[in-house]
């Protein structure tokens, strides 16, 4: 016999009561962690898809010259007047202080070339980076492998009149064409891909590129403060963001978030007002036992704890059942909260211990009044036959 | 030697505007291994007087010496330790822990005591065998009868071995076979060296204790 046995006995004694009480806690710690949960995922999800979009900082050189357009983003002037940015300046890029939240680099080099009688825009890029990024790609054919094969644009190849296995001559020197890409609706359609430091070499730009895309990955993350340490890394670039679409999301998600921990403290405040009355009726209907303890010699801080213990045992139940709840809601609901299909569910130690410890924190707060309050009582009013 | 020494003890209580005196000055000197019942009508301040020797009621005025301790000098917690090194009380509707088996509500007394679980069982297994219920240990309250719920609070009252065993009308919710038997089993008690205080309105149990002291409006009678 010690004082847990008391406790235990208790509750395994009032197992209504005590089930009322866990659903109570229960109810409010599941709806804490189903929309911490849904929060989370959805990030995650907006994450991903941030980072299937493609890039979302443009580094282009200052110019005055012509601009063009190049996937709806305004280039610096790549016709005539212009200026590139120098290749080995790229590597500062990968210092900032976000660096962690780059996901990828694909320097550019362009150039206007002439292939038979048409002038076409060739630019030079990293095949590796650049199908990283763009993922919405299909190449009919292969990648290019090596210096001596392209990669035409849909339109490119019709205008060109050659397709995968072809091969083109520009500035007398033949290239295979590895592939095609299929119609992308973009201005990737009309251009030539070829390997940057080919490229490079072809344009006479050895060293040079003419802009950079960088894909960060991050819904947290400041992306305007990435381009400012990038922009001040390179003061003679233009750097840009293109995050308008991506932060209107995370603007939706974060009011979502707000809302759903405003609502999730009103549904666990309404879990503690339940732990509270029904530890306050406990204590109140147990006078007699109370009484009895107090008289055969318990003291003050014996009761405290038989009571706190009774709390921490139910809140302790109603955390890890709220946990697996919370979860459960939150698995049910992400399939129509989130943007894409393939959403997973961010299974995470920090929300199971912290709903663990909440529920805990809360069952032990709400009930260290009703605890002190039989601690309190004397036992002579407590044993009225006395 | 006196175990317990009373002097001058008063209590009032305020009720409503009312000032009640249920004890107006009560001097009495208790031996030690003596068996003593307070008798006295409803009213006549007969619990209130067992209340304040059991440590648990200030009295307005007076002093309480008990095995050598001047009890209303200790603070509220070490009255508590007091009683449960000192004291064994037996409530008159016995106040047994529903949901403890007759065993867990003698080890009681025994939770706040540093001993181990083995100990506590064995003390509290000998304590409801000299009380004759060594058979029905597992038994919940609501399994035994009225005078097997008796002898259980009393062997939860000396399970710890008291100096000094006190009972509130112990006899007030049994038939009267049961009160025989009980107050046997108290006198087997004090026979054994327990110190016994007894209130209760039957004057048939004044045969059992050594000396019978009656209370009238808060002030002994005789």
């Amino acid at each position: 016999m010690k004082l847990h046995t008391i406790s235990i006995n208790n509750l395994k004694r009032r197992k209504a009561k005590m089930a009322f009480l866990t659903i109570g806690l229960m109810v409010g710690i599941a709806t804490i962690v189903t929309l911490v949960t849904l929060t989370r995922s959805m990030s995650n999800d907006i994450e991903r898809k941030m980072d299937e979009f493609g890039a979302n900082i443009l580094i282009t050189p200052q110019s005055n010259g012509l601009s063009m357009n190049y996937g709806g983003i305004s280039l610096g002037g790549v016709t005539f007047d212009q200026r590139e940015i120098k290749e080995a300046d790229l590597d500062k890029v990968r210092k900032i202080k976000n660096n962690k939240n780059i996901s990828s680099i694909s320097p550019k080099v362009l150039g206007g070339v002439k292939v038979g009688t048409h002038d076409v825009l060739l630019v030079g890029v990293d095949f590796a980076a650049e199908l990283k990024m763009k993922q919405w790609w299909q190449i009919f054919g292969s990648e290019p492998k090596g210096d001596n094969e392209v990669l035409l644009g849909s339109d490119a190849s019709n205008t060109l009149n050659a397709t995968s296995g072809d091969n083109i001559e520009i500035k007398g020197e033949k290239f295979k064409v590895a592939g095609v890409l299929n119609q992308t609706g973009s201005q990737d359609d009309s251009l030539v891909f070829m390997a940057l430091p080919k490229a490079q070499k072809v344009l006479g730009k050895e060293g040079k590129i003419t802009m950079a895309e960088v894909a960060a990955l991050c819904s947290g993350c400041p992306i305007s403060d990435m381009v400012n340490q990038i922009a001040e890394l390179l003061p003679d670039s233009k750097v840009s963001a293109i995050q308008q679409v991506v932060a209107g999301r995370l603007k939706a998600l974060d009011q979502f978030k707000r809302f759903s921990y405003a609502m999730g403290s009103v549904v666990v405040f309404i879990g503690s007002l339940i732990v509270f009355v029904t530890m306050m009726g406990s204590v109140n209907e147990r006078t007699t036992e109370i009484g009895v303890f107090r008289a055969i010699g318990f003291r003050k801080s014996h009761i405290m704890r038989i009571i706190l213990l009774e709390a921490a045992l139910v809140s302790l139940l109603a955390g890890i059942l709220g946990y697996a709840a919370g979860m459960g809601g939150a698995k049910l609901a992400l399939p129509f909260m989130a943007e894409t299909k393939n959403a997973h569910l961010v299974w995470d130690a920090t929300v199971a211990f912290g709903s663990i410890g909440l529920a805990l924190l809360l069952g032990i707060l709400a009930s260290l009044y009703p605890a002190l309050h039989a601690s309190k009582m004397d036992p002579t009013e407590a044993l009225r036959a006395l | 030697m006196a175990i317990i020494e009373m002097k001058n003890v008063k209590k009032q209580y305020q009720t409503g505007s009312d000032l009640v005196e249920a004890l107006r000055g009560v001097d009495i000197s208790i031996e030690a291994g003596e068996f003593i019942t307070i008798m006295g009508q409803s009213g006549s301040g007969k619990s209130t007087l067992l209340s304040v020797l059991g440590g648990m009621n200030h009295p307005t005025s007076g002093e309480v010496e008990m095995a050598g301790v001047k009890l209303y000098q200790l603070k509220s917690e070490e009255l508590a330790d007091f009683r449960a090194q000192n004291l064994g009380f037996v409530f008159q509707s016995f106040h047994l822990i529903q949901y403890l088996t007759a065993l867990e509500n003698v080890m009681l007394p025994l939770a706040i005591v540093k001993m181990s679980t083995a100990a506590k069982r064995e003390a509290a297994r000998q304590a409801l065998e000299r009380v004759g219920l060594g058979a029905k240990t597992d038994r919940l309250p609501n399994q035994l009868s009225g005078g097997e719920q008796e002898r259980v609070a009393i062997a939860r009252a000396i399970v710890n071995n008291p100096h000094i065993l006190l009972a509130d009308e112990p006899t007030g919710n049994l038939d009267s076979k049961t009160s025989e038997e009980v107050m046997a089993l108290f006198r087997q008690l004090n026979e054994a060296g327990q110190t016994v205080v007894m209130v209760t309105h039957n004057p048939e149990n004044g045969a059992y204790s050594d000396r019978t002291i009656h209370l009238k409006d808060g002030l002994i009678s005789a």
